[in-house]
């Protein structure tokens, strides 16, 4: 009895790992400056969103390491044999350059961290960057990995933080519960990047191929889908203090934008004069261990899925595809962030947007694939997951257009179109005005306006 | 054409020709029927209007980029059958072992040779295509020119593996005779390479391979492999061949695996094996995983005390199989108790004549069954070491600690 109970235990933490480390990735660069911003310019209002946030991660993450767990391969490898190469290397372009985005922004995570103190982002970038390229190539990076997870505590240092900071809960609790939807291109844009930083989709190539190298099997995801819940849990646990932090101590002042790490330091302002230490320990830190892994991670996606050979202990010609991208991403996702003026919170806040313009894409492929009983066996979606995912997938698509629909629209150029939509309605009020003396409130519709115009009607001035 | 090879990429989509120059439809897929042919295309799938018609390689009169012209017309519907291996369905996109590059790898695109033959042209597969080659024909198939494409590719230096050293990978054991795949190309690697390539794979595939192949070939690409692959697979195969796998490894190491399987999944393996292999792993099971016992190995030559160096020599005569890693012999007494350990090399430059005893060194090392194992590998550093005898409690030797032990035990940490 006790022997098999150990041998259960032993196999827990056996296949303790993948899950928890996703999670902690989860919370990148990226991740700490959008729930920050989501904090710091809505305040409470975006909270309702981590629930649904939290559910659609666990799904993913759990199809993804069941994908893992009983077909052995990476999703990449699943989408190339599944949906052929052309399918594959476009979903591939569209991974790399959302990928790269997200390298930069970790870069830009770490720039701005050790701005904080001083340290100039010519310095610090390039320093890492090499760091992050030698450490991952020459190996050592997995004892390397648990030094990164056990500075995953500095997390808790935004849970102490809203609590000093005596925020209203019972606010912060009814907006948990009480969604509200605005028609505004930065509150759409600031969901989907809350999605797009919860549920990257780079994570979930990642988390595929953690739990296939790490060798689980069908019979032993059981205990795995308990750490990969587990994880997500933590993941949104984390962002609701992020975001609480944020809304007490600056959106409470008056809400605004986050426009550097000092901003977002802020939240943490119970600390002190530490405040800015642990904000900056805590973000480097993040940055860090994801710029170890998001490249690699995207390479190795990548050279699975067009075929080409990988791993870090092949040397350069035996698989110069793999070094040469790697290479790359690296090297590129730091110069850019040397570019003078460069503007670090923005292009991270960015990246998250992309990041969740991609997730539906992915999703879909996601949930063909582990439908078809010939690669899952008896292990395919139940009815529960395929609504939930093709839901989220709806309300993904959804918002992107709307989004890409609000920016199309400000986009239009506003000094020829604003005299051209005034003068005709001026005409419209004075016309009526003296007729039916009506108060003059007419709004019209760039569009209509537009179309009124195309097809020559509306000329009231004879 | 004056070209005389054609890409799967361009053989799909070409126009099929009737006698009369009417065009009947387009190519859908290639087949081979590796019972019959292993390389020759067998035949072709055409779809024109709703049902695909086979073409059989002896009604082709010419292959080109331009078309393929028939030169018979009695074309039957498609139907699938569990002997063809249809090159796009079972073939593109998939994983298959490369058994001179030893590793597994993408198939991307297939190179034929067009060879010409009394009656028409026969497609041949001659290499399979892998690499940014490939890749840039998949993606232009259909949308650029073919010859505009062979003229651009060639910037791209080629990747591509002979299809006579490429085994396909199937699970299914009932389609794997169908299509008679051979394991000959996995038996003839070395067994480290062979384990490399198996961990690369799918469970699925990892058992069909491990199902398939030869026990003995099985056995020792088994004991080049992480005990934790070692025991998922042996756990997914059926308890008979596990056992006759774990029959042909050493006792040393079948214990190892096995302790590391589920106990009633171990038992049940043990069950099945033979009476003498059984009773020799079995008692290696019994010591702690971290002591001398776990680590000893029973592969061993132990001599009677007044044996000569002929006598020795007529020995291990009878034991050729150990010898590649044999280094040491060892000198036990009417009770089994050891008294001398003799470097193999010293026996070479003494006389026939000369009694063991007298080569053997002043000191004798040796470690209890119970010996912990950072002591034994201490020991090891300390007297520059390649084999260590271990005595069990009565003196009696009971087995050997060999250098590439305390290797693998030191990588680990």
């Amino acid at each position: 009895m006790i022997k098999r109970f150990r041998y259960q235990i032993a196999i827990f933490l056996s296949v303790i790992g993948p899950g928890l480390i996703t999670a902690n990735v989860d919370n990148d660069s990226g991740g700490i400056l959008t729930y920050s911003q989501a904090g710091a310019k809505y305040g409470y209002l975006p909270l309702w969103t981590l629930i649904p946030i939290t559910l659609l991660l666990i799904v993913t993450q759990e199809m993804s390491s069941r994908m893992g767990a009983v077909t052995g391969k990476g999703l990449s490898d699943l989408i190339r044999e599944e949906f052929g190469l052309r399918t594959t290397f476009f979903l591939m372009i569209a991974l790399v350059l959302t990928n790269f985005t997200n390298v930069i922004a970790e870069f830009a995570g770490i720039a701005s961290s050790l701005e904080l103190f001083h340290i100039s982002r010519y310095i610090s970038v390039p320093i890492c960057a090499v760091a992050v390229w030698y450490v991952v190539v020459r190996g050592n990076y997995r004892s390397v990995e648990k030094i990164f997870l056990f500075a995953c505590c500095l997390y808790v240092t935004y849970i102490i933080s809203a609590f000093l900071l005596k925020p209203d809960w019972k606010e912060a609790a009814i907006y948990s519960v009480k969604p509200i939807l605005m028609f505004d291109t930065d509150y759409i844009t600031m969901l989907i990047a809350m999605v797009g930083t919860s549920i990257a989709p780079w994570m979930q190539f990642y988390l595929q191929s953690a739990i296939v190298e790490k060798g689980i099997t069908a019979k032993e995801y059981v205990q795995s889908r308990i750490e990969v819940v587990v994880g997500c849990i933590l993941t949104d646990v984390v962002a609701f203090f992020i975001i609480v932090s944020c809304a007490t101590a600056i959106w409470a002042h008056g809400p605004r934008d986050i426009n550097d790490a000092a901003d977002a330091a802020v939240a943490l302002k119970p600390f002190g004069q530490y405040a800015y230490l642990l904000f900056s320990a805590g973000l480097f830190n993040a940055s860090f261990f994801a710029a170890c892994i998001l490249p690699l991670s995207t390479v190795f996606t990548v050279c699975e899925g067009l075929g080409f050979e990988t791993g870090v202990d092949k040397r350069f010609h035996e698989a110069p595809e793999f070094y040469w991208l790697y290479t790359l991403l690296v090297g590129l996702g730091a110069a850019v962030i040397l570019w003078p003026n460069f503007p670090l919170i923005k292009m991270i806040l960015a990246s998250q947007v992309l990041n969740g313009v991609l997730l539906p894409f992915v999703l879909i492929y996601m949930v063909i694939l582990i439908n078809k009983k010939g690669l899952m066996k008896e292990w395919t979606n139940s009815a529960a997951y395929n609504a939930v995912a093709w839901v989220s997938v709806a309300i993904m698509i959804g918002l992107t257009l709307a989004l890409a629909l609000i920016t199309v629209k400000q986009m239009m150029p506003q000094a020829r179109i604003a005299p051209a939509v005034s003068a005709p309605l001026a005409q419209v009020q004075r016309y009526d005005s003296g007729r039916h003396a009506f108060k003059a409130d007419v709004h019209e519709s760039r569009f209509a306006h537009l179309f009124r115009q195309a097809v020559g009607i509306g000329k009231f001035t004879n | 054409m004056a070209d005389d090879f054609l890409f799967l990429t361009e053989l799909l989509g070409l126009k099929v020709y009737d006698l009369k120059g009417r065009r009947l439809g387009l190519v859908k897929d290639a087949v081979i029927v590796p019972l019959i042919h292993p390389s020759r295309v067998d035949r072709f799938l055409v779809g024109g209007g709703w049902a695909w018609l086979t073409v059989r390689y002896d009604q082709i009169r010419s292959i080109t980029l331009d078309g393929i012209y028939l030169k018979d017309e009695q074309l039957t519907p498609y139907h699938s059958d569990e002997y063809m291996l249809r090159l796009v369905r079972d073939l593109l996109d998939q994983q298959i072992i490369d058994g001179q590059g030893r590793k597994v790898v993408r198939v991307t695109d297939v190179t034929f040779q067009i060879k010409q033959e009394a009656e028409g042209n026969v497609i041949d597969i001659i290499d399979i295509d892998i690499g940014l080659r490939s890749v840039l024909r998949r993606l232009a198939q259909g949308v650029v020119p073919p010859r505009l494409i062979r003229r651009v590719q060639v910037l791209i230096p080629p990747h591509s593996i002979r299809w006579e050293h490429c085994s396909i990978i199937e699970a299914d054991p009932q389609r794997r005779l169908r299509l008679n795949v051979s394991n000959e190309i996995l038996e003839r690697m070395h067994p480290a390479d062979l384990a490399d390539i198996v961990e690369d794979l799918s469970p699925d595939d990892r058992e069909a391979i491990f199902e398939s192949i030869d026990s003995e070939v099985a056995a020792e690409t088994l004991s080049e492999m992480e005990p934790d692959v070692q025991a998922s697979i042996l756990e997914s195969l059926e308890t008979e061949k596990a056992a006759d796998i774990v029959e042909e490894m050493s006792p040393h190491e079948a214990a190892d695996v096995l302790a590391e399987l589920e106990e009633q999944t171990s038992e049940d393996i043990l069950e099945e094996m033979e009476v003498e292999p059984k009773a020799e792993v079995e008692e290696l099971l019994e010591y702690e995983e971290n002591s001398a016992g776990g680590l000893m190995n029973t592969e061993y030559v132990a001599l009677p005390e007044n044996t000569t160096v002929a006598g020795a020599m007529e020995a291990l005569k009878a034991h050729e199989e150990i010898l590649e890693n044999l280094n040491t012999l060892f000198l036990v007494d009417a009770n089994e108790q050891l008294k001398a350990a003799i470097p193999l090399a010293r026996l070479f430059t003494a006389s026939g004549v000369t009694p063991l005893k007298e080569l053997a060194p002043d000191t004798l090392i040796h470690v209890d069954v119970e010996e912990r194992q950072d002591r034994i590998t201490e020991l090891f550093d300390k007297y520059n070491l390649l084999t260590l005898p271990v005595i069990d409690a009565e003196g009696k030797l009971a087995g050997v600690i060999t250098v590439d032990e305390i290797i693998s035990l030191l990588r680990e940490k």
